[in-house]
Protein backbone atom coordinates (compact mmCIF):
# COMPACT_ATOMS: atom_id res chain seq x y z
CA UNK A 1 0.00 0.00 0.00
CA UNK A 2 1.52 3.28 -0.75
CA UNK A 3 -0.06 5.66 1.52
CA UNK A 4 1.66 8.91 0.09
CA UNK A 5 -0.88 9.40 -3.03
CA UNK A 6 -4.08 11.08 -2.41
CA UNK A 7 -6.66 9.73 -4.70
CA UNK A 8 -9.91 11.07 -3.29
CA UNK A 9 -10.30 14.43 -1.31
CA UNK A 10 -13.60 15.50 -0.17
CA UNK A 11 -13.41 19.51 1.33
CA UNK A 12 -16.29 21.17 3.33
CA UNK A 13 -19.31 18.87 1.35
CA UNK A 14 -22.80 20.01 2.40
CA UNK A 15 -25.86 18.23 0.47
CA UNK A 16 -29.15 19.29 0.71
CA UNK A 17 -32.48 17.27 -0.62
CA UNK A 18 -34.36 20.23 -0.78
CA UNK A 19 -34.60 22.39 1.85
CA UNK A 20 -32.78 19.32 4.13
CA UNK A 21 -29.89 19.01 4.43
CA UNK A 22 -28.71 15.43 4.50
CA UNK A 23 -24.66 15.86 4.48
CA UNK A 24 -23.12 18.54 6.31
CA UNK A 25 -19.17 19.81 6.02
CA UNK A 26 -17.89 16.37 5.42
CA UNK A 27 -13.91 16.30 4.76
CA UNK A 28 -13.00 12.81 3.69
CA UNK A 29 -8.93 11.49 2.19
CA UNK A 30 -8.44 8.40 0.24
CA UNK A 31 -4.81 7.70 -1.04
CA UNK A 32 -4.19 5.35 -3.47
CA UNK A 33 -4.46 1.63 -2.88
CA UNK A 34 -6.68 2.03 0.05
CA UNK A 35 -10.26 0.52 0.72
CA UNK A 36 -11.65 3.23 3.22
CA UNK A 37 -14.80 2.29 5.02
CA UNK A 38 -17.89 4.47 5.43
CA UNK A 39 -19.82 3.59 8.57
CA UNK A 40 -22.82 4.74 10.16
CA UNK A 41 -26.80 3.97 10.79
CA UNK A 42 -29.44 4.48 8.40
CA UNK A 43 -30.24 8.36 6.86
CA UNK A 44 -26.54 9.30 8.45
CA UNK A 45 -25.29 10.46 4.78
CA UNK A 46 -23.36 7.42 3.49
CA UNK A 47 -25.26 7.24 0.45
CA UNK A 48 -25.60 10.78 -0.25
CA UNK A 49 -21.85 11.06 0.15
CA UNK A 50 -21.70 8.24 -2.28
CA UNK A 51 -23.87 9.97 -4.66
CA UNK A 52 -22.41 13.07 -4.32
CA UNK A 53 -19.01 11.75 -6.08
CA UNK A 54 -20.36 9.75 -9.04
CA UNK A 55 -22.26 12.96 -9.51
CA UNK A 56 -26.01 11.57 -9.27
CA UNK A 57 -26.54 14.31 -6.34
CA UNK A 58 -25.09 17.90 -6.88
CA UNK A 59 -23.23 19.37 -4.12
CA UNK A 60 -24.88 22.48 -2.56
CA UNK A 61 -21.11 23.54 -0.98
CA UNK A 62 -17.60 22.20 -1.04
CA UNK A 63 -15.99 19.89 -3.25
CA UNK A 64 -14.57 16.89 -4.34
CA UNK A 65 -11.06 15.89 -6.12
CA UNK A 66 -10.18 13.26 -7.82
CA UNK A 67 -6.42 12.66 -8.39
CA UNK A 68 -6.34 16.45 -8.14
CA UNK A 69 -8.32 17.86 -10.36
CA UNK A 70 -12.31 19.06 -9.27
CA UNK A 71 -14.80 16.49 -10.05
CA UNK A 72 -17.81 18.27 -8.23
CA UNK A 73 -19.43 19.93 -11.16
CA UNK A 74 -19.20 17.04 -13.83
CA UNK A 75 -22.07 14.93 -14.83
CA UNK A 76 -21.83 11.24 -14.37
CA UNK A 77 -21.06 9.67 -17.27
CA UNK A 78 -17.55 11.49 -17.17
CA UNK A 79 -16.71 10.82 -13.83
CA UNK A 80 -16.98 7.05 -14.67
CA UNK A 81 -14.67 8.17 -17.57
CA UNK A 82 -12.27 9.79 -14.82
CA UNK A 83 -11.79 5.91 -13.05
CA UNK A 84 -14.83 6.42 -10.79
CA UNK A 85 -17.28 2.90 -11.05
CA UNK A 86 -20.10 3.09 -8.44
CA UNK A 87 -22.53 0.00 -7.41
CA UNK A 88 -25.68 1.82 -5.92
CA UNK A 89 -27.53 0.68 -3.12
CA UNK A 90 -29.83 -1.82 -4.41
CA UNK A 91 -27.27 -3.27 -7.01
CA UNK A 92 -29.03 -1.63 -9.71
CA UNK A 93 -28.38 -4.04 -12.20
CA UNK A 94 -30.00 -4.19 -15.64
CA UNK A 95 -32.84 -7.01 -14.67
CA UNK A 96 -33.92 -7.25 -18.55
CA UNK A 97 -30.40 -7.74 -20.02
CA UNK A 98 -28.38 -11.13 -19.74
CA UNK A 99 -25.44 -11.23 -17.40
CA UNK A 100 -22.99 -11.04 -19.92
CA UNK A 101 -24.96 -8.11 -21.75
CA UNK A 102 -24.63 -6.13 -17.79
CA UNK A 103 -20.84 -6.73 -18.13
CA UNK A 104 -20.69 -4.94 -21.91
CA UNK A 105 -22.54 -2.40 -20.36
CA UNK A 106 -19.97 -1.71 -17.57
CA UNK A 107 -17.02 -1.57 -20.21
CA UNK A 108 -19.47 1.00 -22.14
CA UNK A 109 -16.92 3.84 -21.78
CA UNK A 110 -13.96 1.19 -23.43
CA UNK A 111 -13.33 0.21 -27.01
CA UNK A 112 -10.67 -2.65 -26.43
CA UNK A 113 -12.35 -5.32 -27.53
CA UNK A 114 -9.64 -8.23 -26.98
CA UNK A 115 -9.12 -6.75 -23.65
CA UNK A 116 -12.79 -6.62 -22.29
CA UNK A 117 -13.34 -10.19 -23.41
CA UNK A 118 -10.64 -11.36 -21.45
CA UNK A 119 -11.73 -9.12 -18.32
CA UNK A 120 -14.91 -10.68 -18.89
CA UNK A 121 -13.49 -14.16 -18.31
CA UNK A 122 -11.31 -12.50 -15.25
CA UNK A 123 -14.82 -11.79 -13.82
CA UNK A 124 -15.92 -15.42 -14.62
CA UNK A 125 -12.77 -16.18 -12.28
CA UNK A 126 -13.37 -13.98 -9.52
CA UNK A 127 -17.36 -15.03 -9.34
CA UNK A 128 -17.60 -18.24 -10.91
CA UNK A 129 -21.31 -18.49 -10.51
CA UNK A 130 -21.38 -15.80 -12.93
CA UNK A 131 -20.16 -17.74 -15.27
CA UNK A 132 -22.52 -20.16 -14.69
CA UNK A 133 -25.54 -17.80 -15.63
CA UNK A 134 -24.02 -15.63 -17.96
CA UNK A 135 -27.07 -15.45 -20.11
CA UNK A 136 -29.23 -15.29 -18.06
CA UNK A 137 -31.34 -12.26 -17.30
CA UNK A 138 -30.33 -10.40 -14.61
CA UNK A 139 -33.44 -9.97 -13.04
CA UNK A 140 -33.74 -13.48 -12.75
CA UNK A 141 -31.29 -14.08 -9.99
CA UNK A 142 -30.90 -14.43 -6.13
CA UNK A 143 -29.70 -11.32 -4.81
CA UNK A 144 -26.40 -12.21 -3.99
CA UNK A 145 -25.48 -13.17 -7.62
CA UNK A 146 -26.97 -9.96 -8.43
CA UNK A 147 -24.51 -8.22 -6.46
CA UNK A 148 -21.29 -10.20 -7.34
CA UNK A 149 -22.63 -8.93 -11.06
CA UNK A 150 -23.03 -5.50 -10.10
CA UNK A 151 -19.35 -5.16 -8.55
CA UNK A 152 -17.97 -7.26 -11.49
CA UNK A 153 -19.83 -4.85 -13.70
CA UNK A 154 -18.66 -1.78 -12.02
CA UNK A 155 -14.42 -3.22 -12.60
CA UNK A 156 -15.44 -3.70 -16.22
CA UNK A 157 -14.54 -0.16 -16.67
CA UNK A 158 -11.27 -0.46 -15.52
CA UNK A 159 -11.59 2.24 -12.42
CA UNK A 160 -8.88 3.43 -10.10
CA UNK A 161 -11.56 4.08 -7.25
CA UNK A 162 -14.81 1.63 -6.73
CA UNK A 163 -17.83 3.12 -4.75
CA UNK A 164 -19.31 0.19 -2.82
CA UNK A 165 -22.79 0.88 -1.27
CA UNK A 166 -24.08 -1.34 1.19
CA UNK A 167 -22.74 -4.90 -0.63
CA UNK A 168 -23.92 -6.95 2.52
CA UNK A 169 -27.19 -5.73 2.32
CA UNK A 170 -29.67 -8.55 2.84
CA UNK A 171 -27.56 -11.49 1.80
CA UNK A 172 -26.58 -14.84 3.57
CA UNK A 173 -23.13 -14.32 5.46
CA UNK A 174 -21.60 -17.20 3.75
CA UNK A 175 -22.32 -14.79 0.42
CA UNK A 176 -20.93 -12.05 2.61
CA UNK A 177 -17.77 -13.62 3.05
CA UNK A 178 -17.53 -14.43 -0.68
CA UNK A 179 -17.87 -10.89 -1.61
CA UNK A 180 -15.48 -9.08 1.11
CA UNK A 181 -12.79 -11.57 -0.05
CA UNK A 182 -13.77 -10.40 -4.00
CA UNK A 183 -13.17 -7.12 -2.75
CA UNK A 184 -9.76 -7.52 -0.51
CA UNK A 185 -8.80 -9.47 -3.62
CA UNK A 186 -9.65 -6.52 -6.38
CA UNK A 187 -7.96 -4.20 -3.75
CA UNK A 188 -4.72 -6.11 -4.01
CA UNK A 189 -4.65 -5.40 -7.71
CA UNK A 190 -4.58 -2.18 -7.21
CA UNK A 191 -7.99 -0.68 -7.24
CA UNK A 192 -8.66 1.77 -4.28
CA UNK A 193 -12.32 1.08 -2.63
CA UNK A 194 -14.83 3.69 -0.51
CA UNK A 195 -16.70 1.20 1.25
CA UNK A 196 -20.27 2.17 2.91
CA UNK A 197 -21.59 -0.46 4.84
CA UNK A 198 -24.07 -0.79 7.92
CA UNK A 199 -21.81 -4.33 8.43
CA UNK A 200 -19.13 -2.73 10.38
CA UNK A 201 -17.69 -5.52 11.55
CA UNK A 202 -17.21 -6.42 8.07
CA UNK A 203 -16.38 -3.14 6.94
CA UNK A 204 -13.72 -2.33 9.69
CA UNK A 205 -11.99 -5.88 9.38
CA UNK A 206 -11.23 -5.42 4.92
CA UNK A 207 -10.53 -1.47 5.38
CA UNK A 208 -7.42 0.38 6.55
CA UNK A 209 -9.23 3.41 7.76
CA UNK A 210 -12.89 4.51 8.37
CA UNK A 211 -14.76 7.36 8.80
CA UNK A 212 -17.95 6.78 11.33
CA UNK A 213 -20.44 9.26 10.19
CA UNK A 214 -23.95 10.41 12.27
CA UNK A 215 -26.93 12.78 10.73
CA UNK A 216 -24.76 13.80 8.29
CA UNK A 217 -21.25 14.95 9.51
CA UNK A 218 -18.09 12.35 10.33
CA UNK A 219 -17.75 12.30 14.15
CA UNK A 220 -15.02 9.90 14.36
CA UNK A 221 -12.00 8.21 12.17
CA UNK A 222 -9.00 7.24 12.20
CA UNK A 223 -7.25 3.63 11.75
CA UNK A 224 -9.36 0.81 11.14
CA UNK A 225 -7.80 -0.85 14.20
CA UNK A 226 -8.36 1.94 16.22
CA UNK A 227 -11.86 2.56 15.48
CA UNK A 228 -12.54 -1.58 16.17
CA UNK A 229 -11.49 -0.48 19.73
CA UNK A 230 -13.09 3.46 19.88
CA UNK A 231 -15.71 3.14 22.56
CA UNK A 232 -18.36 4.86 20.95
CA UNK A 233 -17.79 2.46 17.89
CA UNK A 234 -17.89 -0.49 19.97
CA UNK A 235 -21.16 0.24 21.66
CA UNK A 236 -23.04 1.53 18.78
CA UNK A 237 -21.85 0.10 15.80
CA UNK A 238 -20.54 -3.38 17.24
CA UNK A 239 -23.12 -4.54 19.59
CA UNK A 240 -20.59 -5.05 22.31
CA UNK A 241 -20.81 -3.53 25.83
CA UNK B 1 -62.85 -11.91 -47.85
CA UNK B 2 -61.49 -12.85 -44.67
CA UNK B 3 -57.79 -13.03 -46.03
CA UNK B 4 -58.65 -10.16 -47.85
CA UNK B 5 -59.57 -8.18 -44.42
CA UNK B 6 -56.44 -9.82 -42.66
CA UNK B 7 -54.46 -7.85 -45.25
CA UNK B 8 -56.16 -4.87 -45.18
CA UNK B 9 -55.53 -4.81 -41.53
CA UNK B 10 -52.21 -5.85 -41.28
CA UNK B 11 -51.48 -2.69 -43.74
CA UNK B 12 -52.34 -0.88 -41.06
CA UNK B 13 -51.68 -2.47 -38.42
CA UNK B 14 -48.00 -2.05 -39.27
CA UNK B 15 -48.80 1.76 -39.34
CA UNK B 16 -49.81 1.91 -36.38
CA UNK B 17 -46.85 -0.76 -35.38
CA UNK B 18 -44.30 2.42 -36.61
CA UNK B 19 -45.91 5.17 -34.51
CA UNK B 20 -46.34 3.56 -31.27
CA UNK B 21 -42.69 2.57 -31.50
CA UNK B 22 -41.87 6.58 -31.04
CA UNK B 23 -44.40 6.13 -28.01
CA UNK B 24 -42.99 2.93 -26.35
CA UNK B 25 -39.30 4.31 -26.61
CA UNK B 26 -39.96 7.56 -25.32
CA UNK B 27 -41.68 6.69 -22.35
CA UNK B 28 -39.43 3.93 -21.84
CA UNK B 29 -36.97 6.07 -20.57
CA UNK B 30 -38.80 9.32 -19.87
CA UNK B 31 -42.08 7.93 -18.79
CA UNK B 32 -43.17 10.83 -20.49
CA UNK B 33 -46.05 10.46 -23.39
CA UNK B 34 -45.23 12.70 -26.14
CA UNK B 35 -48.75 14.07 -26.73
CA UNK B 36 -46.73 15.97 -30.18
CA UNK B 37 -45.79 12.36 -31.91
CA UNK B 38 -49.15 11.95 -33.97
CA UNK B 39 -47.95 15.66 -35.04
CA UNK B 40 -44.10 14.65 -35.96
CA UNK B 41 -46.12 11.95 -38.37
CA UNK B 42 -47.77 14.35 -39.61
CA UNK B 43 -44.69 16.60 -40.39
CA UNK B 44 -43.28 13.63 -41.68
CA UNK B 45 -45.74 13.19 -44.54
CA UNK B 46 -45.86 16.96 -45.48
CA UNK B 47 -42.16 16.42 -45.51
CA UNK B 48 -42.48 13.89 -47.89
CA UNK B 49 -44.84 15.47 -50.13
CA UNK B 50 -42.79 18.50 -50.47
CA UNK B 51 -39.37 16.88 -51.51
CA UNK B 52 -41.46 14.88 -53.79
CA UNK B 53 -43.66 17.87 -54.92
CA UNK B 54 -41.45 20.87 -55.05
CA UNK B 55 -38.04 19.27 -55.29
CA UNK B 56 -39.16 16.43 -57.91
CA UNK B 57 -37.38 13.86 -55.84
CA UNK B 58 -37.55 10.04 -56.42
CA UNK B 59 -39.51 8.10 -53.84
CA UNK B 60 -36.94 6.55 -51.85
CA UNK B 61 -35.20 10.15 -51.84
CA UNK B 62 -37.88 11.52 -50.14
CA UNK B 63 -38.34 8.75 -47.55
CA UNK B 64 -34.95 9.40 -46.02
CA UNK B 65 -34.84 13.23 -46.05
CA UNK B 66 -38.05 13.48 -44.64
CA UNK B 67 -36.93 10.84 -42.12
CA UNK B 68 -33.56 12.98 -41.32
CA UNK B 69 -35.06 15.97 -41.13
CA UNK B 70 -38.23 14.45 -39.14
CA UNK B 71 -35.78 13.05 -36.53
CA UNK B 72 -33.51 16.41 -36.62
CA UNK B 73 -37.26 17.91 -35.49
CA UNK B 74 -38.04 15.48 -32.70
CA UNK B 75 -34.71 15.66 -31.22
CA UNK B 76 -34.68 19.87 -30.90
CA UNK B 77 -38.79 19.51 -29.87
CA UNK B 78 -37.14 17.25 -26.67
CA UNK B 79 -34.05 19.58 -26.23
CA UNK B 80 -36.68 22.90 -26.03
CA UNK B 81 -39.51 21.68 -25.17
CA UNK B 82 -39.03 18.45 -22.46
CA UNK B 83 -35.23 18.36 -21.37
CA UNK B 84 -35.96 22.11 -18.80
CA UNK B 85 -38.85 20.19 -17.70
CA UNK B 86 -37.12 16.98 -16.66
CA UNK B 87 -36.97 17.10 -13.38
CA UNK B 88 -40.39 18.97 -13.07
CA UNK B 89 -43.60 17.35 -11.87
CA UNK B 90 -44.60 14.90 -14.68
CA UNK B 91 -47.59 17.02 -15.48
CA UNK B 92 -45.51 19.60 -16.52
CA UNK B 93 -43.47 18.43 -19.83
CA UNK B 94 -46.97 16.80 -20.78
CA UNK B 95 -48.72 19.92 -20.49
CA UNK B 96 -45.37 20.93 -22.59
CA UNK B 97 -46.13 18.51 -25.46
CA UNK B 98 -49.84 19.12 -25.91
CA UNK B 99 -48.57 22.73 -26.40
CA UNK B 100 -45.65 21.29 -29.11
CA UNK B 101 -48.55 19.23 -30.75
CA UNK B 102 -50.74 22.39 -30.91
CA UNK B 103 -47.77 24.44 -32.49
CA UNK B 104 -46.78 22.09 -35.26
CA UNK B 105 -50.04 21.74 -35.97
CA UNK B 106 -50.35 25.55 -36.30
CA UNK B 107 -47.05 25.86 -38.11
CA UNK B 108 -48.63 23.30 -40.81
CA UNK B 109 -51.79 25.06 -41.23
CA UNK B 110 -49.81 27.92 -41.86
CA UNK B 111 -47.23 26.68 -44.08
CA UNK B 112 -49.32 24.56 -46.15
CA UNK B 113 -52.36 25.62 -45.57
CA UNK B 114 -55.59 23.51 -43.85
CA UNK B 115 -56.99 21.31 -46.87
CA UNK B 116 -56.00 17.90 -48.10
CA UNK B 117 -53.09 17.26 -50.42
CA UNK B 118 -53.31 14.26 -52.97
CA UNK B 119 -49.75 12.45 -53.14
CA UNK B 120 -47.92 12.98 -56.16
CA UNK B 121 -46.91 9.46 -56.95
CA UNK B 122 -48.08 7.40 -59.80
CA UNK B 123 -46.59 4.96 -57.34
CA UNK B 124 -48.47 2.30 -55.45
CA UNK B 125 -51.83 2.51 -57.61
CA UNK B 126 -51.10 -0.74 -59.51
CA UNK B 127 -52.45 -4.25 -57.59
CA UNK B 128 -50.81 -7.67 -57.48
CA UNK B 129 -53.09 -10.52 -56.89
CA UNK B 130 -52.23 -13.72 -55.15
CA UNK B 131 -54.94 -16.56 -54.98
CA UNK B 132 -57.94 -14.46 -53.80
CA UNK B 133 -55.81 -11.36 -52.21
CA UNK B 134 -55.59 -8.44 -54.13
CA UNK B 135 -52.40 -6.22 -52.97
CA UNK B 136 -51.87 -3.11 -54.22
CA UNK B 137 -48.53 -1.85 -54.68
CA UNK B 138 -48.47 0.49 -51.53
CA UNK B 139 -50.24 -2.53 -49.21
CA UNK B 140 -46.63 -4.27 -50.70
CA UNK B 141 -44.73 -0.75 -49.94
CA UNK B 142 -46.17 -1.01 -46.43
CA UNK B 143 -45.99 -4.13 -45.36
CA UNK B 144 -42.38 -4.60 -46.60
CA UNK B 145 -40.89 -1.27 -45.80
CA UNK B 146 -42.44 -1.14 -42.40
CA UNK B 147 -41.32 -4.82 -41.93
CA UNK B 148 -37.85 -4.39 -42.70
CA UNK B 149 -37.61 -0.95 -40.53
CA UNK B 150 -38.72 -3.35 -37.33
CA UNK B 151 -36.23 -6.00 -38.01
CA UNK B 152 -33.89 -3.28 -38.49
CA UNK B 153 -34.77 -1.55 -34.73
CA UNK B 154 -34.57 -4.74 -33.19
CA UNK B 155 -31.33 -5.90 -34.40
CA UNK B 156 -30.12 -2.45 -33.67
CA UNK B 157 -31.57 -2.60 -29.82
CA UNK B 158 -30.53 -6.50 -29.13
CA UNK B 159 -27.25 -6.79 -31.06
CA UNK B 160 -25.53 -3.47 -31.03
CA UNK B 161 -23.79 -1.74 -28.18
CA UNK B 162 -25.69 1.74 -28.71
CA UNK B 163 -28.98 -0.39 -28.80
CA UNK B 164 -28.58 -2.02 -25.48
CA UNK B 165 -26.93 1.12 -24.02
CA UNK B 166 -30.56 2.51 -25.21
CA UNK B 167 -32.39 -0.36 -23.70
CA UNK B 168 -30.38 -0.25 -20.09
CA UNK B 169 -31.13 3.61 -20.38
CA UNK B 170 -34.81 2.72 -20.18
CA UNK B 171 -34.03 0.58 -17.77
CA UNK B 172 -32.38 2.62 -14.99
CA UNK B 173 -31.09 6.15 -16.29
CA UNK B 174 -29.58 6.48 -13.20
CA UNK B 175 -27.95 3.22 -13.23
CA UNK B 176 -26.72 3.85 -16.75
CA UNK B 177 -25.13 7.38 -15.95
CA UNK B 178 -22.94 4.95 -13.92
CA UNK B 179 -22.07 2.62 -16.33
CA UNK B 180 -20.39 6.24 -18.18
CA UNK B 181 -23.51 6.31 -21.03
CA UNK B 182 -24.49 9.55 -21.33
CA UNK B 183 -28.34 9.38 -21.18
CA UNK B 184 -28.77 12.43 -23.01
CA UNK B 185 -27.17 11.24 -26.01
CA UNK B 186 -29.38 7.76 -25.40
CA UNK B 187 -32.54 9.99 -25.20
CA UNK B 188 -32.18 12.14 -28.21
CA UNK B 189 -31.80 9.17 -29.78
CA UNK B 190 -35.09 7.54 -28.70
CA UNK B 191 -36.55 11.34 -29.92
CA UNK B 192 -34.50 10.74 -33.34
CA UNK B 193 -35.53 7.14 -33.96
CA UNK B 194 -39.06 7.12 -33.25
CA UNK B 195 -39.29 10.43 -35.34
CA UNK B 196 -37.54 8.93 -38.10
CA UNK B 197 -40.13 5.88 -37.94
CA UNK B 198 -42.97 8.08 -37.75
CA UNK B 199 -42.03 10.04 -40.50
CA UNK B 200 -42.03 7.09 -43.29
CA UNK B 201 -45.06 5.93 -41.25
CA UNK B 202 -46.32 9.41 -42.42
CA UNK B 203 -45.17 9.29 -45.84
CA UNK B 204 -47.04 5.52 -46.85
CA UNK B 205 -49.76 6.69 -45.12
CA UNK B 206 -50.10 9.75 -47.34
CA UNK B 207 -49.74 7.75 -50.17
CA UNK B 208 -52.31 5.07 -49.16
CA UNK B 209 -55.07 7.47 -48.29
CA UNK B 210 -53.61 10.08 -51.07
CA UNK B 211 -54.05 12.50 -48.35
CA UNK B 212 -51.58 15.03 -46.46
CA UNK B 213 -53.21 17.33 -43.94
CA UNK B 214 -52.56 19.31 -40.89
CA UNK B 215 -54.85 16.91 -38.51
CA UNK B 216 -54.16 13.96 -39.97
CA UNK B 217 -51.79 13.31 -36.85
CA UNK B 218 -54.53 13.57 -34.55
CA UNK B 219 -56.58 9.95 -35.11
CA UNK B 220 -53.19 8.45 -36.37
CA UNK B 221 -51.04 9.87 -33.04
CA UNK B 222 -54.46 8.21 -30.93
CA UNK B 223 -54.61 4.94 -32.40
CA UNK B 224 -51.03 4.22 -31.94
CA UNK B 225 -51.23 5.80 -28.31
CA UNK B 226 -53.85 2.86 -27.79
CA UNK B 227 -51.55 0.34 -29.50
CA UNK B 228 -48.18 1.30 -27.80
CA UNK B 229 -50.59 0.60 -24.64
CA UNK B 230 -51.90 -2.08 -25.34
CA UNK B 231 -48.87 -4.01 -26.22
CA UNK B 232 -47.53 -2.38 -22.56
CA UNK B 233 -46.00 0.92 -22.88
CA UNK B 234 -42.37 1.01 -22.90
CA UNK B 235 -42.02 -2.84 -24.35
CA UNK B 236 -40.56 -2.07 -28.23
CA UNK B 237 -42.04 -5.85 -29.48
CA UNK B 238 -45.47 -4.91 -27.17
CA UNK B 239 -45.03 -1.48 -29.92
CA UNK B 240 -45.03 -3.60 -33.22
CA UNK B 241 -47.06 -6.64 -31.72
CA UNK B 242 -50.04 -3.68 -30.22
CA UNK B 243 -49.89 -2.24 -33.89
CA UNK B 244 -50.55 -5.23 -35.74
CA UNK B 245 -52.99 -6.22 -33.56
CA UNK B 246 -54.69 -3.21 -33.18
CA UNK B 247 -54.77 -2.60 -36.99
CA UNK B 248 -56.08 -6.35 -37.65
CA UNK B 249 -58.89 -6.16 -34.92
CA UNK B 250 -60.51 -2.87 -36.36
CA UNK B 251 -60.10 -3.91 -39.75
CA UNK B 252 -62.21 -7.21 -38.93
CA UNK B 253 -64.59 -5.79 -36.85
CA UNK B 254 -65.39 -2.88 -39.39
CA UNK B 255 -65.78 -5.91 -42.12
CA UNK B 256 -67.57 -8.12 -40.30
CA UNK B 257 -69.83 -5.72 -37.43
CA UNK B 258 -70.00 -2.35 -39.17
CA UNK B 259 -67.38 0.40 -39.90
CA UNK B 260 -69.19 2.67 -37.46
CA UNK B 261 -67.93 0.32 -35.14
CA UNK B 262 -64.49 0.48 -35.66
CA UNK B 263 -63.54 2.80 -32.60
CA UNK B 264 -65.63 1.44 -30.47
CA UNK B 265 -64.19 -2.09 -31.21
CA UNK B 266 -60.14 -1.05 -30.75
CA UNK B 267 -61.27 0.76 -27.26
CA UNK B 268 -63.43 -2.16 -26.74
CA UNK B 269 -60.33 -4.67 -26.74
CA UNK B 270 -58.10 -1.98 -25.27
CA UNK B 271 -60.01 -1.92 -21.73
CA UNK B 272 -60.58 -5.63 -22.07
CA UNK B 273 -56.75 -6.45 -21.81
CA UNK B 274 -55.82 -3.59 -19.67
CA UNK B 275 -58.68 -5.49 -17.27
CA UNK B 276 -57.30 -8.39 -17.72
CA UNK B 277 -53.21 -7.36 -17.60
CA UNK B 278 -52.99 -3.35 -16.65
CA UNK B 279 -49.52 -3.85 -17.92
CA UNK B 280 -50.71 -4.57 -21.54
CA UNK B 281 -49.65 -7.57 -23.28
CA UNK B 282 -45.68 -7.82 -22.94
CA UNK B 283 -45.48 -4.87 -20.41
CA UNK B 284 -43.53 -5.41 -17.40
CA UNK B 285 -44.60 -4.33 -14.08
CA UNK B 286 -41.83 -2.47 -12.33
CA UNK B 287 -40.88 -5.03 -9.68
CA UNK B 288 -37.78 -4.18 -8.27
CA UNK B 289 -35.81 -7.09 -6.10
CA UNK B 290 -34.08 -6.29 -2.98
Amino acid sequence: MTENRVLLEINDLCVKYGAIPAVKQVNLRLYQGEIVALIGTNGSGKTTVLRTISGIVRASQGNIRFEGSEITKLEPHRIVQRGISHVPEGRGVFADLTVLENLKMGAYIRKDKAAIRQDIEQMFSLFPRLAERKNQLAGTMSGGEQQMLAIARALMARPKLLLLDEPSMGLAPLIVKEIFRAIRSVNREGVSVLLVEQNTKMALAAANRGYVMETGSIVVQGDAEELKNNAVVKTVYLGMH
Amino acid sequence: MFLQQLVNGLTIGVIYALIALGYTMVYGILKMVNFAHGDIFMFGSFLGLFFMKHLHMPLYLAFLLSAAATSAIGVVIERVAYRPLRTADRIVPLISALGVSTFLVSLAQKLWGTEMHPFPTAFGRGTVTVGSITFSEIQILILVLSFILMLGLHLFVTRTKTGTAMRATSMSLTNAALMGINTNHMISLAFAIGSALAACAGIMVGIYYNAVYPTMGYMAGINAFTAAVLGGIGSIPGAMLGGILLGVVENLGGAYISTQYQSVISFTILIIVLMIRPTGILGKKDINKV
